[in-house]
C-alpha cells in the first residue's frame, strides 16, 4: 500500500477561525466556550456551547468571506464553515491545480454528523405553518451533508472521489481514515478530509438536552462546563466548527517539495454493538479500534507519546474511554500523555474527530501536548498523565486520536512524524 | 419605467446578485443573468412574496425573461 502525508490544514472552531489562532490560543489554556445569547435557551436546561466567533477582524469568522449572499441561501452553516476549512487546507498544502488528470486524481471526503439542522427545523415550521410554496428551492442541497464535499469539489474542480462519512460524532476520523485509504489503494493521489458542524440551534441543543446528553450545571459560568475525567463533570458541551486536511500520497508530496505534518500511519475502526447511546462499560469497542489501529501502524504501545481523547466530558464515558487506554497501553500507561481538547472547544459532532486529529498533528510539529482545561480533581482511577489546565511541552513523534460516536461507532488514528 | 418593472428588477438585483444594469426587459433569467432552474423557482417565491399573487407552475414555467415577469403581474396582479 501507499504511504499518505497530510500536507495542508484548516480550521474553524470556536477559539478562533483559523489553525494558527486556534493553536494559539488553545496552548494558550483559553477556552471557546460561552452562554448562548444568538438563540433563545430559556426553555433548554443546557445553555452553554462553543460557538465560533463572528465578526470581521483576525480571527473571526464572517461569512461574506467566503461566500456571496446569493450562495449562502445555498448552504446552512455547516457547509460554509466545511467551505472555510476546506480553502485553508487547501492553500496551505498548494493542491490547486488546472491540469485536468490531476484534478481527477483529487478527491473529496468532508462529512458532518447531523448536517443542516437549523435550516431542517426552519423548513419544517415553514411546511406545518405557512405553505410548502413558501419552502425555498434551496432547502434540500443546504441541508444535505454530503454537499460540504459538492461545493468543495466545485470550487476548485476536483474530480475524484466525491463522498461524506456520517458517523456521529467519529465522523471526521473516519473520514481522514477512510481518505487515507483511498490514496493508498491508488483511488486518488489527493484527498481533502474531514468534518463539519453546526447543529447548534434550538432543535439541536433540546435534542441532546433531552437524550440527558449535555452539561447542564456550568451554565453561569461557562468556560467551566466542558471539564473531562475531572469529578464535577455533568455532560458534553456543544461545538460548532470544521476541521479539514490535505492527505497526500507519500512520494508526490516529497517530489513537490510539500510542507509535511506527519504521516497517517494507522487507522483502526470498530462497533459496540451495544446500545445507541451509551458506550459498552468495559469500553471494548474503543479498545478494538484502538489496537486495530497500532496494528496497522506496525507499532508497540510503548511508541505513542501523545493521545487526544474522544475525552467529551460526560459522566460514563470519559472513565471507560481512559479504562480502554489503560488496557490498550498495559504496563506502559503512564508513558504518554492524554488530553481533551474538547475541554477548551466544547464537541464539534461530526467535525471532532478532525479537529482534533489536526491538534494532534500540530503535537507532532511543535511538540507541545494541549492541556485539559478544568481537570481539577480527577476521578477516581484517572491516573494517566492527562495535561491538567496546561499546555506540556515533550518530544511527539507519534499521535493516536480517538474519536466515538452515537450508535457505538468507533475510530482510531495514528499520525507519525516524517522525517 | 412602470412600479411594478422596478420592483421586478429589484428583486431581480437583489436574488441573483447582479448589476442593476444587465437586469434589462428582456434579459432572460437563465442566459444572462446566470440563474439556474433553483434560483428561477425562488424568484417566482419572491415575486409572489412582494406583489401578493400566486403564480401557478405552469405560468411559472412561462416566466423566462424580466418583462415576462412584469407581464405577468400587470396582468394578474
Amino acid at each position: 500500500m501507499r504511504r499518505v502525508v497530510i500536507t495542508g490544514l484548516g480550521m474553524v472552531s470556536p477559539l478562533a477561525n483559523g489553525v494558527k489562532p486556534t493553536w494559539e490560543k488553545l496552548l494558550n489554556a483559553e477556552s471557546g466556550i460561552n452562554a448562548i445569547e444568538s438563540f433563545d435557551v430559556s426553555d433548554i436546561p443546557a445553555k452553554i456551547a462553543g460557538q465560533v466567533p463572528l465578526g470581521e477582524g483576525a480571527g473571526l469568522f464572517n461569512f461574506d468571506d467566503y461566500v456571496t449572499p446569493k450562495e449562502r441561501r445555498r448552504m446552512d452553516d455547516f457547509i460554509v464553515y466545511g467551505l472555510a476549512a476546506a480553502i485553508e487546507a487547501v492553500e496551505d498544502a498548494g493542491v490547486q491545480s488546472d491540469d485536468e488528470e490531476t484534478l481527477c486524481r483529487t478527491g473529496v471526503m468532508i462529512g458532518s454528523g447531523i448536517g443542516g439542522l437549523p435550516e431542517i427545523s426552519k423548513g419544517a415550521v415553514t411546511v406545518e405553518t405557512n405553505s410548502v410554496r413558501r419552502l425555498s428551492p434551496f432547502f434540500i442541497p443546504a441541508s444535505l451533508i454530503n454537499l460540504v464535499s459538492g461545493h468543495v469539489s466545485i470550487k476548485y474542480g476536483f474530480k475524484g472521489p466525491n463522498h461524506a462519512v456520517v458517523t456521529a460524532c467519529a465522523t471526521g476520523a473516519h473520514a481522514i481514515g477512510d481518505a487515507a485509504r483511498i490514496i493508498a489503494l491508488d483511488d486518488a493521489d489527493v484527498m481533502v478530509a474531514g468534518g463539519a458542524e453546526a447543529a447548534c440551534c434550538r432543535l439541536g441543543m433540546a435534542g441532546f438536552a433531552q437524550a440527558k446528553a449535555l452539561s447542564t450545571s456550568y451554565n453561569d459560568d461557562p468556560t467551566a462546563g466542558s471539564r473531562p475525567w475531572d469529578e464535577g463533570r455533568d455532560g458534553f458541551v456543544m461545538g460548532e466548527g470544521a476541521g479539514v486536511v490535505v492527505l497526500e500520497e507519500y512520494e508526490r508530496a516529497k517530489a513537490r517539495g510539500a510542507k509535511i505534518y506527519g504521516e497517517v500511519i494507522g487507522y483502526g475502526m470498530s462497533g459496540d454493538a451495544y446500545h445507541i447511546t451509551a458506550p459498552a462499560s468495559d469500553g471494548n469497542g474503543g479498545f478494538r479500534a484502538m489496537q486495530a489501529s497500532i496494528k496497522r501502524a506496525g507499532i508497540n504501545p510503548e511508541d505513542i507519546d501523545y493521545i487526544n481523547a474522544h475525552g467529551t466530558s460526560t459522566p460514563l464515558g470519559d472513565e471507560i474511554e481512559h479504562g480502554a487506554v489503560k488496557r490498550m497501553l498495559g504496563a506502559h500507561y503512564k508513558n504518554p500523555t492524554m488530553s481533551s481538547t474538547k475541554s477548551a472547544i466544547g464537541h464539534l459532532l461530526g467535525a471532532a474527530g478532525a479537529v482534533e486529529a489536526i491538534f494532534s498533528l500540530l503535537s507532532i510539529r511543535d511538540n507541545v501536548v494541549p492541556p485539559t482545561l478544568n481537570l481539577n480533581n480527577p476521578s477516581e482511577g484517572c491516573d494517566m498523565d492527562l495535561a491538567p489546565l496546561q499546555a506540556k511541552e515533550r518530544k511527539v513523534n507519534i499521535a493516536l486520536s480517538n474519536s466515538f460516536g452515537f450508535g457505538g461507532t468507533n475510530a482510531s488514528l495514528v499520525f507519525k512524524s516524517v522525517d | 419605467m412602470s412600479d411594478v418593472a422596478e420592483r421586478v428588477k429589484k428583486i431581480v438585483v437583489e436574488h441573483l446578485g447582479v448589476e442593476e444594469a444587465k437586469v434589462t426587459e428582456n434579459a432572460s433569467f437563465i442566459d444572462d443573468l446566470g440563474a439556474d432552474s433553483l434560483d428561477t423557482v425562488e424568484l417566482v417565491m419572491a415575486f409572489e412574496e412582494e406583489f401578493g399573487c400566486e403564480i401557478p407552475d405552469d405560468a411559472a414555467e412561462k416566466i423566462l425573461t424580466v418583462k415576462d415577469a412584469i407581464d405577468f403581474i400587470e396582468a394578474n396582479g
